[in-house]
């Protein structure tokens, strides 16, 4: 690297506040509503990434079955507001509660397997909660749930229709949390002990660890997080529905987005999800439509490649670099 | 042998494409075509073995999941993109109709496939239980280096395991075509089930898998005709995260 000596410190310290300048500063200077609309999807799967990483990849229990969580948090504030007219925000609020309650359960069973075994128990978790919710007709069942339109805009709404200058800080406040969170985590204890179960669970157990109760943590931080951005998605688009909010399709791409960025890093998620959102809108865009799935298909073909050369992620990548 | 090709129901479409195909282009039916359905699925899953799953087995597993995971996404939308997402039916099979068994009446095409599906199971049995190759793979399966140390070589028994698999599933995807319409996205639902079904049994035990097969499909058909139709997956799967309350290691699993 260029930077060496007594610049280095300096660069490390200034290259973020300058970064989130520029992110603070970019509604300023785009005001049409689709470069917004993509940084705010950007900060949304970078939030949920990094949320589902902290269980995944600081942990080593690989979820797919997140979406449970995002659509606990997305069901939660608009049945509230819908039958208690309760602000959105105390609805989030809610829905991470509830979010942290269904995981300690959900972890009790899925925690004693391991390794693809667990991936596929939370994938089942997912199906069951999904056409639980389907058949559940006092929450919308199949037919889905809209948010009750409110104007003005206000902040107790959580509802802008003006502009998406609003949601754009939000969103980037969801992902400041959801960083600000692993970076705690990554430097406590209490993330030295996952890391642990990560690497090998026989040895944290015999050193100490009471491996049941970390993976009980990490879960609970991870669900209550990612809850918090499903609230964020239905105040955003508005209506939701148990194929928008609970598929296996939403887990599976929160951990792709992680996964390109590199796992159990702390900017891997959100540098996944600062390549990931614009390929995969830019593709929908031009060669998406007509019903020949184009997009996916290189959207798919650029997942194995992904796996097969660079399982380490896009961060893995830099490092790779930095050491040659 | 420790990965999961998640790709499973991305095989079995494709094997209904097959069957569907050599129907629409050749008049053969199902029956007669499924060892054809068989022998492009082992070719497709021998591929996939040295063209992917070598590259990430050392590897970390997140690389492994999304590696076949990814195989599916690109299989699914190259079947979208090639032959449309209509459903297709194989119209007038050779086998119609219905039979009578004891008084209970199966569709000759649903009972000729769950037939053909035990004769499957048998032979994989046997082959895996009795001979030479058979032995190799299991032990392949159980520790790869001390099964390279007796002298096994177990990249041919990793790929000759792809291939057997996928071309089980070809059998099972064209006799699946006898009633069964084929869409790209038909596999999702079959492949989850699968999981599931081998999970409950236990990894890696060929007549514990059948069991657990008939346990899915007793508590699937119960649970929709008991509680209700719409749920029987989810009871499915719910019997399954029970199980694996009381036995991680699947009903009949060993580790």
């Amino acid at each position: 690297m260029a930077a060496a000596g007594p610049l280095r410190p300096f660069l490390a310290r200034a290259v973020p506040l300058l970064l989130l300048g520029a992110v603070a500063a970019f509604p300023l200077v785009f005001t049409k509503p689709f470069p917004r609309h993509l940084m705010i999807m950007i900060f949304l799967y970078g939030a949920l990434a990094t949320a589902w990483n902290i269980l995944a990849g600081y942990c080593g229990q690989i979820s797919l079955g997140h979406a449970v969580f995002f659509g606990i948090g997305a069901y939660t504030s608009t049945l509230l507001i819908r039958e208690a007219a309760l602000s959105p925000w105390l609805g989030m609020l809610a829905g991470a509660a509830i979010a942290v309650v269904g995981s300690q359960l959900i972890g009790y069973p899925v925690f004693r397997l391991r390794g693809h075994y667990f991936a596929i128990a939370t994938i089942a978790v997912g199906e069951i909660i999904q056409a639980l919710v389907i058949n559940w007709d006092w929450a919308g069942g199949a037919r889905g749930l809209f948010v009750p339109i409110k104007r003005p805009d206000s902040f107790v709404n959580f509802q802008f229709h003006e502009s998406k200058a609003v949601y754009y800080f939000i969103a980037l406040g969801l992902l400041l949390l959801a960083l600000g969170v692993t970076r705690w985590i990554e430097g406590s204890r209490r993330g030295y002990f996952f890391r642990a179960i990560r690497e090998d669970q026989e040895a944290a157990a015999s050193l100490g660890v009471h491996v049941a109760r970390e993976k009980h943590w990490a879960i609970a931080v991870s669900a209550a997080l990612t809850a918090l951005g499903g609230t964020f998605y239905a105040q955003y688009v508005f209506f939701i529905d148990p194929e928008s909010v609970f598929p296996l399709s939403l887990s599976i791409l929160i951990c792709l987005v992680a996964v390109l960025g590199g796992v159990g890093t702390l900017w891997g998620p959100l540098v996944g999800a600062a390549v990931l959102v614009p390929l995969s809108e830019g593709t929908r865009v031009w060669l998406g439509g007509g019903g020949k799935a184009l997009d996916l298909l290189i959207y798919g073909a650029l997942i194995v490649l992904i796996a097969v050369f660079q399982p380490g992620g896009l961060v893995g990548l830099a490092g790779r670099f930095r050491r040659t | 042998m420790e990965i999961v090709n998640f790709a499973h129901g991305e095989f079995l479409m494709l094997a209904m494409y097959v069957a569907f195909f050599a129907w629409l282009l050749a008049r053969l039916d199902p029956v007669v075509s499924f060892p054809l359905a068989a022998l492009v699925l082992a070719g497709l899953g021998w591929a996939t073995y040295h063209g992917i799953i070598r590259w990430v087995l050392g590897g970390p597993m997140l690389a492994q999941i999304f590696a076949t995971f990814g195989l599916a996404v690109f299989l699914r939308s190259a079947a979208q993109f090639l032959w449309g997402v209509d459903f297709r039916v194989v119209s007038a099979p050779l086998l119609g109709g219905r039979a009578s068994l004891g008084g209970v009446f199966v569709g000759l095409p649903q009972l000729t496939a769950s037939v053909a599906a035990l004769g499957a199971f048998v032979a994989l049995h046997l082959f895996l239980a009795r001979s030479e190759t058979g032995l190799a793979l299991q032990a392949t399966a159980q520790d790869r280096q001390a099964a390279a140390l007796m002298g096994i070589d177990t990249e041919r028994m990793f790929a000759l395991g792809w291939a057997i698999g996928a071309g089980c599933v070809g059998v099972a995807g064209a006799l699946l075509t006898m009633f069964f319409y084929v869409f790209p996205d038909v596999g999702a639902a079959f492949a989850l089930l699968a999981y599931v079904t081998v999970a409950l049994g236990g990894f890696g035990n060929v007549p514990a898998t059948l069991l657990a097969g008939v346990i899915v499909g007793l508590v699937e058909a119960l649970a929709g005709l008991l509680i209700a139709p719409a749920l029987k997956y989810a009871v499915v799967f719910l019997l399954y995260l029970g199980v694996v309350l009381w036995r991680p290691q699947g009903l009949f699993g060993r580790f």
